[in-house]
C-alpha cells in the first residue's frame, strides 16, 4: 500500500518540464497571445498613472502619498495576471481538448499544479516585466525601488494567485466551460475586500475582520505603509504568509477533490458546456 | 511497475457506473487475453464509451471492479499509465503545436528513452516524416488521425484503447491504420481493446467481439461462432440482430 502511495505522490520534474515545454511552444505560435500579455497591464498602468499624477497635483495628502496607485496597480496585476496565467494555461487544455490526455497520461496533479504554477510566473514576467519599466519612464515610478520588500509583496501575492487558480481550475474540471467565466472574473470579488486602493479602515467595522483574512490585504496595506510612512512591516508579510500557507493547501485540496469528483461524474471525457 | 505476474491485461468484473440516476454500464465482466485484439461493439449510448473511460481511470466505477495489467484502476492507476495509451475522438492533440512538438511533450509526459529516436521511427511508420513541423491544426483529417495514433503509440503501450479509431477516415485510410494496428500489436504482442461502429473493422481486426447493448454484454465470442449462432454472413446482421432484439425472438421461437 505504501508503494503505491508513493508511486501515487512520486514527482518528476521531466514530466513539469514536458508540461512547460507544451505551454511556452503554445506562447511561441500564438503573438496575439503574447501581445495578450503585455496589452492589459500597460493600459492599466498607464490610466492609473495619469489619475495619480492628476491628483498628486492637486491635493496635499496625496502629494505625500506618492506612487500608491501606480504601485497598488502593479501589485493587484501581479495577483490578478498570477491568477489568470495560471488558470489560462490550464484552460488551453479544455479549449484544446487535451485535458483527457493529460488525465490519462502518467502526470501526476501536483505535477500539472506545478507547471501551472512556473506558467503563470513566466507569463506574468512577459506582461509585468516591461510594464514596470514603462511606469519608471513615464512616472518615474520604481517598483524595483520598493527592495527587498518587494520580494515579501510577490511571494505573497503569487501565493493567494495559485491558491485560487487551483481552486477555480478544479471547478472548470468539475463542471465543465460553463464554469469558465469564474476565471475571468473570480480575483474582482477580492479586489474591494482586499482594500488595494485604499486603507482597511476605510471599510464599515464589520467588514475589516472580512478584509484581515484575506492575505493580499495584508500586501497592500504593506505597501501602503512603505510609501507613506516610509516604514517596511515584516509583522505583516508573516500573517500574511501564515494565511497563505493555509488558502494555497486550501486551493490545492480543492483542486484534488474537485478532479475526484470529475472522475465520478465522468465529467473528464465531456470537457464542453 | 510491472504488472503482476498472472494477472490478465484487462480484466473487469461486475463493472456498474451510473451518471446520477442513469444506469451507463450495468454489471458487465471480461477478460482479455494477452496479446488479444477485441472489439466493442454497441450502438449510441450501448456504454462503450464508459466503458473505455473506467479502463483508462478517467471515470471511478460506481460498483465492481477493473484492474489493468494487475493495477486497482482508477486506484492504482499510476503503476500502469505509463504502459497504457489510448486514442478517441472525444481528446485531440493540441492543434497549435507541430506534430513533432506534440510527440516530444508525450514522450517525456511518458518517459520515453531516445525520444528523437522514437518519434523519427513513428515518424517512418506513420508516414509522417514529411509532416513533423507542421502545425497538427494544419493537417487533413487522415494526417490528424495517424498523428493521434502517434501520441498513442508513442510510448510502445502494452495496453492499448482505442475508440472509433478510424472514423472519419476515407476507406484507404482506415485501411492503412487498421493494417499498422494489427502488425503493431503482432510485433509488440500487445492488448487491445476497440470499440467501433465499423463492422468491416471489427471483422478483419478483432478475434474476440463483446457486444453492449444497454450497458449490458448482450453477447461475447469470435467472430466466426457470432456468425454461426446468428445464421447471418456479417457482423453487420448480428449487430442489427442485436440491436433490434431478434436474437431474443429467434431464441424466444426456438
Amino acid at each position: 500500500m505504501s508503494g503505491q502511495h508513493q508511486t501515487a505522490m512520486s514527482f518528476s520534474p521531466r514530466r513539469v518540464a514536458a508540461m512547460m515545454l507544451r505551454y511556452w511552444y503554445l506562447l511561441r505560435s500564438s503573438w496575439p497571445r503574447l501581445l495578450d500579455l503585455v496589452y492589459c497591464p500597460t493600459v492599466q498602468m498607464i490610466t492609473w498613472g495619469f489619475l495619480q499624477y492628476y491628483i498628486t497635483t492637486n491635493a496635499g495628502f496625496f502629494a505625500r502619498a506618492g506612487g500608491t496607485f501606480i504601485g497598488a496597480v502593479l501589485l493587484w496585476d501581479i495577483l490578478f495576471r498570477g491568477q489568470l496565467g495560471f488558470s489560462i494555461s490550464f484552460l488551453e487544455e479544455m479549449w484544446s481538448r487535451n485535458i483527457g490526455n493529460l488525465m490519462m497520461s502518467p502526470l501526476r496533479p501536483f505535477e500539472f499544479i506545478t507547471a501551472l504554477m512556473v506558467m503563470s510566473v513566466v507569463r506574468l514576467s512577459i506582461g509585468a516585466v516591461p510594464v514596470t519599466f514603462l511606469a519608471i519612464a513615464f512616472f518615474g515610478f520604481n517598483l524595483y525601488g520598493l527592495g527587498l520588500a518587494l520580494v515579501a509583496f510577490f511571494l505573497n501575492l503569487m501565493l493567494t494567485s495559485w491558491a485560487i487558480g487551483s481552486f477555480v481550475s478544479g471547478l472548470i474540471l468539475r463542471n465543465g466551460m460553463g464554469a469558465e467565466n469564474l476565471a475571468w472574473s473570480i480575483m474582482f470579488l477580492f479586489m474591494p475586500l482586499t482594500c488595494v486602493y485604499y486603507p482597511v479602515s476605510t471599510l464599515p467595522v464589520w467588514l475589516q475582520p472580512v478584509a484581515w483574512i484575506l492575505p493580499p490585504t495584508y500586501v497592500f496595506e504593506g505597501m501602503r505603509a512603505l510609501l507613506i510612512q516610509k516604514v517596511f512591516r515584516p509583522e505583516l508579510m508573516l500573517d500574511a504568509l501564515a494565511l497563505n500557507a493555509v488558502l494555497f493547501a486550501g486551493g490545492v485540496f480543492a483542486f484534488l477533490k474537485l478532479l475526484q469528483s470529475a472522475r465520478r461524474h465522468g465529467s473528464l471525457m465531456q470537457t464542453g458546456e | 511497475m510491472c504488472a503482476m505476474p498472472d494477472s490478465p491485461p484487462i480484466a473487469v468484473d461486475r463493472l456498474v457506473k451510473i451518471y446520477k440516476t442513469i444506469p451507463a454500464v450495468d454489471g458487465i465482466s471480461f477478460t482479455l487475453a494477452p496479446g488479444s485484439i477485441t472489439g466493442l461493439l454497441g450502438g449510441n449510448g450501448a456504454g462503450k464509451t464508459t466503458t473505455i473511460a473506467t479502463i483508462m481511470g478517467l471515470t471511478t466505477p460506481t460498483a465492481g471492479r477493473v484492474t489493468v495489467l494487475g493495477a486497482d484502476m482508477p486506484r492504482q492507476r499510476y503503476r500502469v499509465l505509463q504502459r497504457m495509451n489510448f486514442e478517441s475522438p472525444y481528446v485531440e492533440v493540441p492543434m497549435r503545436l507541430t506534430v513533432r512538438q506534440n510527440m516530444t511533450v508525450f514522450g517525456m509526459l511518458y518517459g520515453v528513452e531516445d525520444l528523437r529516436g522514437r518519434i523519427a521511427q513513428l515518424g517512418r511508420e506513420l508516414d509522417l516524416t514529411d509532416l513533423l513541423d507542421r502545425p497538427t491544426g494544419r493537417l487533413s483529417a487522415g494526417q490528424k488521425t495517424r498523428v493521434s495514433l502517434a501520441k498513442a503509440l508513442i510510448n510502445n503501450p502494452d495496453v492499448l484503447l482505442l475508440d472509433e479509431p478510424t472514423a472519419s477516415l476515407d476507406p484507404d485510410t482506415a485501411d492503412w491504420v487498421r493494417a499498422h494496428l494489427a502488425r503493431y500489436c503482432r510485433e509488440r504482442h500487445a492488448t487491445v481493446l476497440l470499440a467501433s461502429h465499423n463492422m468491416t473493422e471489427v471483422e478483419r481486426l478483432c478475434e474476440r467481439v463483446i457486444i453492449m447493448k444497454r450497458g449490458r454484454i448482450e453477447d461475447d465470442d469470435t467472430p466466426a461462432k457470432l456468425l454461426a449462432r446468428y445464421g447471418r454472413r456479417t457482423l453487420e446482421e448480428v449487430f442489427l440482430d442485436v440491436a433490434r432484439g431478434n436474437g431474443e425472438s429467434r431464441e424466444a421461437a426456438q
